[in-house]
């Protein structure tokens, strides 16, 4: 894994379709932001493994647009692996995105290239 | 222990400048300015300071800017930046310095022109890979989704937010030098644009000018220079993170650590602080850091600023220049908390003066709640 280049591997598979985390083979921890070594352990032994793609909203913004442009949500999302990340939660207003709601992830193309966000799992 | 020794540093000198609106001078202009002002009112020069510690909006160099623009030729010079915690670091490293004989005058310096040239926070952050497309607006984003947690996790509403937001401008109003110093109701509070939920203009940090320094001696030198001496009695600092979304608990910052550091070294307790000096660069601030340095506990803060104990005549004086949020920020506020403790200390706080007070701590925040750190600062009296 001497080179893995975290943020080029983690946007190339994200263009492929998949949400990817790095996890240590050695102290089974999971890593998100994608880094060259484990938080805390330094363990430089990551390798790329699917994400479920699950978790919950741990926080949430409605970040405030003068009309007639609409306001917009931002979320702290925790994956079921553990890490956080900045993503936001589509499919329902963003004053409606509470925390404690459970979420998965999905894959969309914007023009600026895909972009990871997650949607409410129905209850 | 931590490695300076209780007393044997002290601040002889902390001046603020161009608070507010400063057009036509830039942030060296207005720290430098800030500097020889500090100097003179203990009769020394620039070439008189042997350690400069310095953080400006704009310059990574600063350390060696302020030298040359000031003509001063230092054996040390700090540009460690931690965001608004930065000063108080500062002071803890120029005090390990001074009693090491590293250095023998110090000066701590910050000045920023961002509303007069940005009219908004300048930076010199890069955007995040992972994060900019979100588009959250850095930092008060971040701080609204450490509200909402907080919120959320202790049932708190925006009661607690206004009554902080209420208390600094209250301090405001007593302070000829605070830049907002109208009013503010409940009801003004309440009807305040919202810019990022649960957070309105009201729950955010001025946009202001500004520039502040102050000037450390070893203890045995200060009472030559100063009247009134405020020795350093304890300090701490902690990082944990940079970007919100790295923050182990969002309802909990590193103050936990820096303050306990900073009161063990000192040798007193919360219930002895006369007067205290939060960075409130978002009124969640103020509760958060209440409840880490130990004043109240873990999900109660709101209960400890209700009915304006934290304001003008209440229990805990806190914020007394009236803060970020109504006093003065221009970018980067930790240095405004040591200079106004020095201030309540000195006994020179005007109408806002907080009656005999000996002990006061002032407590710096940088980048999303990422870096902490405290001061615990005393008059002769509590040697």
């Amino acid at each position: 894994m001497d080179s893995m280049h975290p943020e080029q591997e983690y946007f190339a598979h994200l263009a492929a379709g998949r949400f990817m985390l790095q996890r240590s083979v050695s102290t089974g921890g999971y890593v998100f932001y994608p880094r060259v070594a484990e938080p805390g352990t330094g363990a430089t032994d990551l390798e790329w493994v699917e994400a479920s793609g699950r978790g919950v909203v741990y926080a949430a913004t409605t970040v405030r647009q003068r009309p007639p442009t609409a306001d917009y949500g931002v979320a702290l999302i925790e994956l079921d692996e553990g890490p956080r990340l900045i993503s936001r939660v589509d499919g329902l207003p963003p004053a409606d995105v509470e925390i404690g709601m459970r979420v998965r992830a999905r894959i969309v193309h914007e023009s600026e290239g895909p972009l990871l966000v997650f949607v409410p799992v129905e209850p | 222990m931590n490695g300076f020794t209780r007393g044997a540093s002290a601040i002889v000198a902390a001046t603020t400048h161009g608070l507010g609106e400063a057009p036509g001078f830039s942030a060296m202009d207005l720290a430098a300015a800030a500097s020889v002002k500090a100097l003179a009112a203990i009769d020394l020069k620039p070439r008189d300071v042997d350690a400069i510690f310095v953080a400006l909006p704009d310059d990574p160099l600063s350390g060696l800017g302020l030298a040359e623009y000031l003509g001063a030729r230092p054996k040390l010079t700090d540009n460690n930046r931690t965001g608004g915690s930065s000063f108080l670091a500062h002071v803890i490293h120029a005090a390990l310095a001074l009693e090491a004989r590293e250095c023998d005058v110090a000066l701590i310096a910050y000045g920023s022109n961002q509303r007069s040239a940005a009219g908004k926070l300048i930076t010199s952050l890069r955007p995040n890979p992972y994060e900019a497309r979100y588009r959250l607006p850095r930092p008060v984003g971040s701080y609204a989704l450490a509200a909402a947690r907080y919120m959320h996790c202790y049932g708190v509403t925006r009661d607690a937010l206004a009554e902080v937001a209420i208390a600094a401008r209250r301090w405001a109003q007593l302070n000829p030098d605070a830049f907002m110093r109208d009013e503010l109701t409940r009801e003004g509070y309440f009807k305040a644009r919202m810019v990022t939920d649960p957070l309105s203009v009201r729950d955010c940090c001025l946009v202001t000018d500004g520039a502040a320094a102050i000037v450390m001696t070893r203890a045995d030198r200060s009472g030559d220079l100063a009247s009134h001496p405020v020795y350093l009695l304890g300090g701490g600092t902690a990082t944990e993170h940079r970007d919100i979304a790295q923050m182990p608990d969002l309802t909990v910052t590193a103050a936990v650590h820096s303050g306990a550091r900073a009161f063990a070294q000192a040798g007193v307790r919360p219930a002895d602080i006369d007067v205290a000096e939060l960075y409130d660069a978002f009124t969640i601030n103020t509760l958060l850091f209440l409840e880490d340095l130990g004043f109240c506990k873990k999900g109660e803060a709101a209960d400890f600023v209700a009915q304006g104990r934290i304001a003008p005549g209440g229990a805990l004086p806190v914020n007394t220049n009236g803060g970020g949020l109504s006093c003065t920020h221009p970018g980067m506020y930790g240095l405004f908390t040591i200079v106004e403790a020095v201030e309540q200390l000195t006994g020179r706080a005007g109408a806002r003066q907080v009656a005999g007070a000996r002990l006061a701590l002032a407590h710096g925040n940088g980048g999303e709640l990422s870096s902490q750190a405290t001061l615990v600062l005393g008059t002769a009296a509590t040697l």
